[in-house]
């Protein structure tokens, strides 16, 4: 298998002290979607910065493509592609002009930039709007021109960082419906990074979980969501009969691995949560408990992150430029 | 050979480069007329409430019936010594105070469209645009030379502006001649380029766009006030006229007077003069900016 991406013991200290990403090492292969799944502030942008020879590392060894970041940051340019976090279509340009600044940046071409970016903005139907300037776009619009650009001049790895930040649900789908559909059209390794569970579960081929700097678990989502030993029973019960144990009420045995209770709720880890779930409230129900809720939790990238790192994905924890940002985008629909 | 061969090929990319930036500049800026709009209205505000209303060439012209009621001999003193301050304030030419001060706003808008270059960089990059460039393979020098010639043909066209508004309004134009001409606008791309290439530098270094904003208003007006843009150096203050000399603003209003005020009176040592200073003031300048881009750019 050909390895796009080599990230060897990889370190950035920025000026002040403040350890980004704290030796961090992946590969990336040949075809796949990856990855970086963290809170704000883990270390993914930092770490995308590094590969796209944004900024250089600290220490470690980086190769993008077989080239250096750092020795070969021109080659590392030419093969990349990279769709930004801050959405950096150039809004007093019209979407075709943005698409030929960058062809020209490429230096492609202007015949072969004309038809490519005809068939890029059919592809992310954008079609109609090519002769509008972009500060009149919708977000969702805004992102699909970015991954125009960035497919323009057909990067063998592209980068995404935090590709549907500030998207309302229904355009992030969408976008995620385009990124499917380039991975599948075209012969091209994507790196991306999110903070968004269920982004990185739908569409990589691995996950690497990414916090405080360094990587906590890599692995398909299957991979990593079997790591947790199954699935998730919780029964809320009236309360426990006099004098019952809870190994009595619910033995651990081939089926259930792990029970606890928390409250008037039993937690329940087993293989397979269909299957047992029944069995339960049967033996429930005949021991004389009360049973009045059942909830089967099926194991998500979530729970494998409060796993691996003790703690909940700090959605809530917004940083003031993302905050700009995000209002940027508000302003912008507004309009 | 082969070597040299791809020599040209890069080079030639990097004009390419060069070209697509600038133009999107150009773009940029004409997709936003109004913002051209706001930018002459401080310049012409000047030119309208100061050149009119301030006209000091007018305070020493003599009234024609206070010549009548003095015998010949004194209104004879009279002119010789008024025209002895006029011409040691504004040359021998016949220039009314509009005509000077409009041209002095020729070259301040170069200066204010030069400082504009800066926040036209700063804001590529807080809303990420520059990472984009600095993620293509291009050039890191396209980027600066793309934004200070954008700038230089902004500054170019708004000082046209201001020229053909002036013209109706009374700006009485005395050309020295083709050579003059050329030279004199030789000097305002010189002059905005250095302006251009200083806030480059500035807004590199700085970082933050606050800075930015702080520098330019800490630019503009002292750069204004202490040239001969609205005032001779002859009437100011012997400190002041120290620091106008140092002041490339003072060159480039200079210089656009004495080719298009002058007539015949222009002074081909005093052009020369003033095209070399500010050949050497860009020189520097860029050199500076060359070398702040090289290290800033690279971020580590």
């Amino acid at each position: 298998m050909m390895e796009d991406v080599v990230v060897e013991n990889l370190w950035k200290i920025y000026p002040g002290g403040i350890q980004a990403v704290k030796g961090i090492s992946f590969t990336v292969h040949h075809g796949e979607i990856f990855s970086l799944l963290g809170p704000n502030g883990a270390g993914k942008t930092t770490t995308i910065s590094i590969l796209t020879t944004l900024i250089k590392p600290t220490k470690g060894k980086a190769l993008v493509g077989g080239f250096d970041v750092e020795k070969e940051a021109k080659r590392v340019r030419e093969i990349i592609g990279l769709v930004p976090q801050d959405i950096v279509v150039d809004d007093d340009l019209t979407g075709w002009d943005n698409l030929m600044v960058q062809a020209a940046l490429y230096h492609i071409p202007k015949s072969v930039a004309r038809k490519r970016a005809e068939d890029l903005l059919e592809f992310m139907d954008l079609k109609e709007f090519a002769n509008k300037k972009a500060e009149n776009y919708s977000g969702g619009m805004r992102r699909r021109l970015e991954l125009a650009a960035a497919l323009l001049h057909r990067p063998k790895i592209l980068f995404l960082d935090e590709p549907t930040l500030g998207l309302d649900v229904q355009v992030r789908t969408a976008v995620w419906d385009y990124i499917n559909r380039i991975r599948k059209e075209e012969d091209m390794t994507l790196i991306m990074t999110t903070h968004y569970m269920e982004e990185a579960d739908k569409l990589s081929d691995r996950v690497a979980i990414i916090d405080y700097g360094e990587i906590k678990a890599l692995g398909s989502p299957k991979e990593l969501k079997d790591s947790l030993g199954g699935d998730i029973i919780e029964v809320e019960v009236e309360a426990l009969p006099e004098g019952s144990s809870l190994e009595s009420l619910i033995p651990v045995n081939g089926m259930v691995k792990e029970v606890k209770l928390r409250g008037n709720v039993i937690r329940i880890k087993t293989a397979e949560g269909e299957k047992a779930l029944p069995n339960i409230v049967i033996s429930l129900s005949s021991k004389g408990v009360t049973v009045k809720s059942v909830n089967l939790i099926k194991p998500s990238l979530d729970e494998v992150f409060m796993e691996f790192t003790g703690k909940r994905i700090r959605e809530s924890e917004v940083s003031k430029e993302e905050v700009f940002k995000e209002r940027a985008i508000m302003r912008r629909r507004a309009r | 050979m082969r070597l040299e061969m791809m020599e040209k090929d890069s080079s030639g990319k990097v004009i390419t480069e060069i070209q697509v930036l600038t133009v999107r500049e150009l773009k940029k800026w004409l997709n936003k007329p109004y913002v051209v709009a706001m930018m002459l209205i401080q310049p012409l505000l000047w030119i309208a409430l100061f050149g009119k209303a301030f006209n000091l060439t007018g305070i020493f012209s003599i009234p024609p019936d206070l010549l009548k009621n003095l015998p010949p001999y004194v209104t004879q003193q009279i002119q010789t010594m008024f025209n002895g301050i006029l011409s040691r304030l504004f040359g021998n030419a016949q220039i009314d105070y509009f005509s000077y001060m409009a041209i002095g706003m020729m070259a301040v808008i170069s200066l204010f469209a030069g400082l504009q270059t800066g926040m036209s960089l700063s804001w590529d990059r807080r809303l990420g645009y520059l990472n984009k460039l600095l993620v293509s393979p291009i050039s890191r020098g396209s980027i600066i030379v793309s934004k200070v010639l954008g700038g230089t043909v902004k500054a170019l066209v708004q000082s046209l502006i201001i020229l053909l508004i002036a013209l109706p309004f009374g700006l009485k134009l005395e050309i020295a001649g083709l050579w003059q001409v050329l030279a004199a606008l030789l000097g305002l791309v010189l002059f905005a380029i250095g302006i251009g290439t200083l806030m480059i530098s500035i807004t590199l270094k700085a970082k933050s766009w606050e800075t930015q904003m702080t520098v330019m208003n800490l630019l503009n007006l002292p750069l204004m006030f202490a040239s001969n843009v609205l005032v001779p150096l002859a009437m100011m203050p012997d400190w002041l006229q120290v620091v106008a000399k140092f002041n490339p603003l003072t060159y480039t209003a200079d210089i656009l007077r004495q080719a298009l005020l002058m007539g015949t009176e222009a002074s081909t040592s005093a052009i020369l003069k003033d095209l070399g200073i500010l050949t050497l003031t860009a020189a520097i300048l860029l050199t500076v900016g060359v070398f702040v881009a090289g290290k800033t750019l690279r971020k580590d």
